[in-house]
């Protein structure tokens, strides 16, 4: 958990969540998450009817990336919350980087907390995740 | 969607954690888990996703018994979904794509756990797009509740139709 004497407001935390994501990694988050949209698994289908270029990552699977990041910078067991929009797709062949920057050091029901601004971007500096996260800290 | 139980297990998470390139020993070492102030294993934060698995009626998932499956086979697209379990998760179908989630954490979820979901449709709206068309935003709202009862998280989806597939 982090530490309030050790944090202040615009700490900054940064990670790579991923270099070249492959195609056998989206099949690795349909299989563990059950989401077996062919989207995401079915180059042929995807391509010539659903009329995308190629599959694609699930949201949730730039989500989970994220929260590695983020629990790896918060500790375990200590997010009260975490929130994301997808701004933009995430291609196989992408290479994610994740910035979670302290915006708020404040209590909330009797515990010390920090707000977080999350942006994950792809290698042309494109964000395809912006969100926000609480996090208990240790006073 | 509504999930009667949805087993939270060691196995499970562990594969999971994999999937997003979680090494954290958090999610897969016991002995290492127990020495810690969590006091086990625990679910990384977006693990409460794969409750799809525990949904019995969840329309992204090919169904054993040849009711047909929209992917790929001999041809690029084989029949087309049953639509019986749409609010699920917020993903979607051909067209469908998942727009925001949002959790929020009341309790930890560990190994162990046996929980309980119900699904409630939130809000609904509609956006112009350049790179989609009409954009049709629907939300959804899952309570997970665990084995005594107590809300652990609250899970909100937001889904959007679009028009045609998005330009990148």
């Amino acid at each position: 958990m982090l530490k309030e004497s050790e944090i202040k407001i615009g700490d900054t935390h940064t990670a790579t969540l991923v270099e070249d994501l492959k195609r056998t990694q989206i099949v690795q988050y349909a299989g563990a998450s059950g989401d077996y949209n062919p989207l995401h698994t079915d180059e042929i289908f995807t391509t010539q009817v659903a009329g995308y270029p190629s599959v694609f990552a699930h949201g949730m699977l730039s989500m989970g990336l994220t929260g590695t990041m983020l629990t790896n910078y918060v500790g375990d067991g200590a997010l009260t919350k975490y929130g994301v929009r997808f701004t933009n797709q995430v291609w196989p062949g992408d290479t994610l980087t994740s910035t979670a920057t302290i915006i708020d050091i404040r209590e909330q029901d009797g515990e010390r907390v920090v707000d977080l601004q999350i942006e994950t971007t792809n290698q042309n500096d494109i964000a395809v995740i912006t969100g926000n996260a609480t996090a208990k800290i240790e006073s | 969607m509504a999930i009667d139980k949805f087993l939270v297990e060691a196995s499970h998470i562990m594969m999971f954690a994999r999937s997003v390139g979680d090494a954290n020993p958090i999610y897969h070492d016991e002995e290492y888990a127990k020495k810690t102030d969590v006091g086990g294993i625990i679910a990384p934060p977006t693990f409460a996703q794969s409750s799809a698995q525990f949904d019995p009626n969840y329309f992204l998932r090919p169904k054993i018994g040849g009711e047909g499956w929209f992917g790929s086979g001999k041809e690029a697209s084989g029949a087309k979904p049953s639509s019986s379990s749409g609010e699920s998760g917020g993903g979607g179908a051909a067209m469908g794509l998942h727009a925001e989630q949002h959790f929020e954490y009341h309790l930890p979820v560990k190994a162990g756990d046996v929980l309980s979901a119900t699904t409630k449709p939130g809000n609904t709206w509609e956006k112009e797009s350049k790179r989609a068309g009409k954009l049709k935003f629907s939300e959804s709202v899952t309570e997970y509740r665990n084995q005594d009862g107590d809300l652990v998280i609250t899970a909100t989806g937001v889904g959007v139709q679009t028009e045609r597939a998005v330009d990148s």
